[in-house]
């Protein structure tokens, strides 16, 4: 058995009548070590997955497993990378790590935890910044501190929704270099959730496409073998990256046009109940082609 | 830089000036021709000048320096002010983190809340027989609701991402509420003291005024029934000067809690 198994699992919102199911049929199963992409439109019910997986919401239906066990609700043997950070604003950069490192090793000497923390603070190089408040921090310093945080726990599995969305381009790209040194030295599972097919391909070992909402499923994987570490230059010109490239953003596309026709094929009589549904109009960032 | 200075003296000084000055132009003029038996401004000032001049002087229980009774309202004040913050916060805390509670007990907390103070009174004056206490008690009550429901709205706004956090650490309940919480709700708890303070402050004139207590509104009612009503428009100015200096260091308390 896989380490991470969710198998046929739905999740909608919404009153029973006219709930819409925003992930249907949903399996996967991540092995050990794995660092697995899941790339999709915006709105197509990642950071629903991701809260899956996180226990922070339950299945309709199917089931979520993690080493074993079913997964019931949150903990911190799951870290979780927020898409908005999520640092507590009132505390320093130190001491939102320190937040987990002090809950999770309570039996640590207060020396010990301290150390921890300030080793994972280094580790993310934002050593000198270790007294500052979030506030005084740049978004991508921000995102530093919520990798640091998840990773001082010492998860067994770290969860990144859309870690680097926020970002601009150039600090995305030192932050992705930043997480593939990570991800190596530490070899921790890793699921990473984003809308960059690029970024998907650049990090993982396998790469999924999440089709367009609502009732989004899971495309085909995709074994990402090119060697490590990569380098995002050298990536574009590589044959096997384009190919890659190529067949997700073909599902991905593909997927749209058809949730677009369907939608306009209800929308005919008149429209209600996709009205809600999120707008996969927008395209995937095919554009960051030359960095 | 120099029009900088000279605007802000325009803005923050001339133009207030002129301001009060208005108001007592008007009060003169009333006093002289519509309204005979209001003492005019300059009466005013004579009559109340050495309880301005010598404001720590005691001459007597009832006869003081306006200072020195300002000081006695300030300390009951206090006193039950400090009560409602500990009665009003971990209620307001209970409202914003369960709905059950507040199904429960929100219908009857705005039954109690428009309750004036002037109702409260001969309630605590019969539970506690004395009328320090029941002045004390009457301030509470009053004066706790801005907290309760101010503490309630933060508690109900704090981000879901901070939840989250929390969640995924398995914070216990009461860790939870020491370290993400409280902090978080922070802001919204201090505009509910600073409210909760001003009325505190504009019921201890009501709450002196029915036990006859030395104070800045015992004072004022003891000059009415003595006649001199000049003494009643510097107390009227004394508590309006003390309720704004309140109101203005609760402010910069405030604001020292706002964090982004």
């Amino acid at each position: 058995m896989a380490f991470i198994e969710l198998s046929g699992v739905c999740k909608g919102y919404g009153p029973a009548e006219q709930r819409t199911n925003v992930l249907e049929d949903i399996n996967l199963s991540i092995e050990k070590g794995e660092l697995v992409s899941i790339v999709g439109y915006s709105g197509a019910g990642k950071t629903t997955l991701i809260s899956l997986l996180a226990g922070l919401i339950k299945p309709d239906k199917g089931e979520v497993r993690v080493a074993g066990k079913l997964v019931t609700g949150p903990g911190p043997e799951r870290g979780v990378v927020f898409q908005n950070y999520s640092l507590l604003p009132w505390l320093s950069v130190l001491e939102n790590v320190q937040l987990a490192v002090d809950q999770v090793f309570p039996e640590q000497s207060r020396e010990d935890r301290r150390a921890r923390a300030m080793k994972f603070v280094e580790m993310v190089n934002l050593g000198p910044a270790a007294g500052k408040l979030p506030r005084e921090l740049s978004g991508g310093m921000r995102q530093r501190v919520s990798v640091a945080r998840a990773l001082s726990i010492e998860p067994e599995v770290l969860l990144l929704d859309e870690p680097f969305g926020a970002l601009d381009a150039l600090t995305r790209g030192v932050l992705q270099g930043e997480l593939q040194r990570i991800s190596q030295e530490s070899g921790k599972t890793m699921l990473l959730i984003t809308n960059d097919v690029d970024e998907g391909i650049l990090l993982s070992d396998r790469i999924i496409p999440l089709g367009a909402g609502p009732r989004a499923s899971l495309g085909p994987v995709t074994i990402v073998d090119i060697e490590r570490p990569r380098d995002r230059k050298e990536l574009n010109q590589d044959p096997r990256f384009r190919a890659i490239r190529l067949g997700v953003l073909e599902y991905l596309l593909e997927s749209g046009k058809a949730r677009r026709a369907e939608r306009e094929a209800a929308d005919a009589p008149p429209a209600q109940t996709e009205a809600r549904a999120p707008a996969p109009s927008e395209p995937v960032s095919i554009v960051e082609v030359s960095l | 830089m120099k029009s900088n200075l000279v605007d802000s003296l325009i803005k923050y000084w001339l133009l207030p000036m002129v301001g009060a000055g208005c108001v007592i132009l008007l009060w003169a003029v009333a006093s002289s021709s519509i309204v005979p038996s209001l003492p005019s401004p300059l009466k005013t000032w004579e009559v109340s000048k050495p309880y301005i001049l010598s404001p720590w002087e005691k001459r007597g229980e009832l006869d003081q320096g306006i200072l020195h009774f300002t000081w006695y309202s300030l300390i009951r004040v206090a006193k039950g002010y400090a009560l409602a913050i500990a009665l009003g916060t971990p209620i307001g805390l209970l409202l914003g983190m369960s709905k059950g509670f507040t199904n429960t007990f929100d219908p009857i907390i705005q039954v109690l809340r428009p309750v004036s103070p002037l109702a409260w009174l001969p309630l605590g004056l019969v539970i506690f027989q004395k009328p320090e206490p029941a002045g004390i008690f009457t301030i509470a009550m009053c004066s706790m609701w801005p907290t309760v429901m101010n503490t309630a709205l933060g508690v109900r706004s704090i981000p879901q991402d901070y939840i989250n956090v929390a969640r995924v650490l398995k914070l216990s309940p009461w860790k939870t509420l020491v370290k993400v919480t409280i902090p978080a709700a922070m802001p919204y708890m201090f505009t509910g003291f600073r409210l909760s303070l001003g009325i505190a402050w504009l019921v201890i004139v009501a709450a002196e005024m029915l036990t006859g207590a030395p104070g800045v509104g015992g004072f004022l009612w003891q000059e009415y029934n003595a006649l001199i009503y000049e003494h009643i428009i510097l107390c009227i100015l004394t508590i309006g000067i003390v309720g704004f200096m309140l109101d203005r260091v609760m402010s910069l308390v405030e604001r020292r809690f706002k964090v982004a």
